[in-house]
């Protein structure tokens, strides 16, 4: 055990856990509203709309983000077209490539997370607030979301937890979030488990302080 | 369509063959995770202190750390840790383990995370009363394991381990990072030498969409057959 080595090294991946931590944020937030858009899609009675919000989570859901992420970063810059808009400021950018990937992603599965949700909440409690006289905008983003969210709290926890693992993808497109630093201390010192233990540790971390966080404000939002 | 074509002109049995290693991966992967969850679940089960610290270490540890940080442990620190068991058996030649056996042996120990996790929540679903009841039967204990837990235990579990193939398949496509040529790493190439990576890396996408198709089909199946009486 190269004691030293941890303790160097400690810094420079807190630093990167920064990094990671930047990028799960932005993708949740973005992530969350394109969830929410599609599990509205989802319940729809059109059937197209219905199959297209089904199709994008199906194939989310059912690729590698690794493939994600290349097809967004690798792939799209290929189009002349989109070169010549004002997106490729964006796409050129693997910072943002990343992020636009992560949120499809995480919004694929969150979208499937709230509709499940939405389709536990009981019918009598729409029915109630409909012969009330409730307008239908009102039903729901006043009952209908406050409770989904509730429902969807612990799969939600889970797909936070997912997703920040997720983010460790983004050291393939040259990002250097806590792996990608973790991967390039390993490669330059050859030490892969006492980088492991501190990279990991980290992560391990993460994950405990979201695992509480989301049973704290399960606690609160329990009725 | 000439992108795909088979033999020197096109990238489809290079294709075709990196998604059979795809395949090959992810089942010697979900092979390899069930030994370890034969192991783990037990250990998490037990009543002994120590051992279940063990099991749900084990399942924390993976669970919570990237899926790409435990293959770059696996890919740098394989061979070291294989070289350092056999210097102490006095064998000090270099050894290079090879790109599917450190692939497949990390995605299995993550796949057999979620096994555990999965074995776990199964055995303990099943009612105290059908242990009860085949001790009184005076069952031996493999008969008891054999024919009573084991079947219950895989109706309960076959749903929740089709989640496990689909993590498990996907995992697989992060081993390109050590070189193993399997569809991620075959796009990557044929992207590279063509300069169309859109294409390819959309296609891998469709691959993936496939395998997860018709993976899905063989287990409705095993599903059918395991309820047979529910």
């Amino acid at each position: 055990m190269d004691f030293e080595l941890m303790s160097n090294s400690f810094p420079k991946l807190l630093n990167a856990a920064g990094v990671t931590l930047k990028l799960l944020s932005v993708s949740l937030v973005v992530g969350l509203f394109i969830g929410l858009l599609f599990a509205i899609l989802r319940l729809n009675k059109n059937i197209f709309i219905n199959k297209f919000a089904y199709g994008y989570s199906y194939v989310f859901r059912g690729t590698p983000l690794l493939v994600q992420i290349f097809i967004i970063y690798f792939g799209l810059g290929q189009i002349e077209y989109l070169r010549s808009t004002f997106l490729w400021i964006v796409l050129k950018e693997p910072y943002w490539c990343a992020i636009i990937a992560f949120a499809l992603n995480t919004g694929a599965y969150t979208s499937e997370i709230l509709r499940s949700a939405f389709q536990t909440i009981k019918p009598g409690i729409v029915e109630a607030a409909k012969s009330l006289g409730v307008p239908d905008k009102i039903i729901l983003y006043k009952i209908q979301i406050p409770i989904a969210i509730r429902q969807s709290l612990p799969a939600y926890g889970n797909e936070i937890i997912l997703m920040m693992k997720g983010t460790s993808l983004a050291s393939t497109v040259t990002l250097m979030d806590l792996t990608g630093v973790a991967k390039y201390i390993i490669s330059t010192t050859f030490k892969p488990i006492e980088v492991f233990i501190v990279a990991g540790g980290i992560y391990l971390f993460m994950t405990f302080c979201i695992h509480n966080l989301i049973k704290l404000l399960e606690k609160k939002y329990s009725f | 369509m000439e992108l795909l074509a088979f033999g020197d002109t096109g990238w489809g049995d290079e294709l075709f063959i990196a998604t059979l290693m795809t395949i090959v991966v992810s089942l010697t992967a979900m092979i390899i995770g069930f030994l370890f969850a034969l192991v783990f679940t037990p250990l998490k089960l037990s009543n002994n202190r120590l051992f279940n610290f063990i099991g749900n270490s084990y399942t924390t540890v993976i669970r919570g750390v990237p899926e790409l940080l435990v293959i770059y442990l696996f890919f740098f620190g394989g061979s070291g840790a294989i070289m350092y068991v056999a210097s102490i058996f006095g064998y000090n030649e270099y050894i290079e383990i090879n790109a599917f056996i450190t692939g497949s042996v990390a995605i299995g120990i993550i796949s057999g995370a979620y096994s555990t996790e999965v074995f776990r929540g199964a055995v303990q679903s099943i009612e105290k009363g059908q242990f009860e009841a085949a001790e009184v039967l005076g069952l031996s204990k493999s008969i008891q394991f054999y024919k009573i837990i084991l079947p219950q235990v895989l109706r309960l579990a076959i749903p929740n381990l089709s989640n496990v193939w689909q993590i498990t398949l996907k995992d697989t496509s992060l081993i390109s990072v050590t070189g193993l040529v399997e569809i991620m790493r075959q796009s990557y190439i044929a992207a590279g030498s063509t300069r169309d990576p859109l294409f390819f890396y959309s296609f891998a996408a469709v691959l993936y969409l496939l395998i997860t198709y018709f993976s899905m089909k063989v287990i409705n199946r095993l599903e059918l057959r395991y309820s047979r009486g529910h």
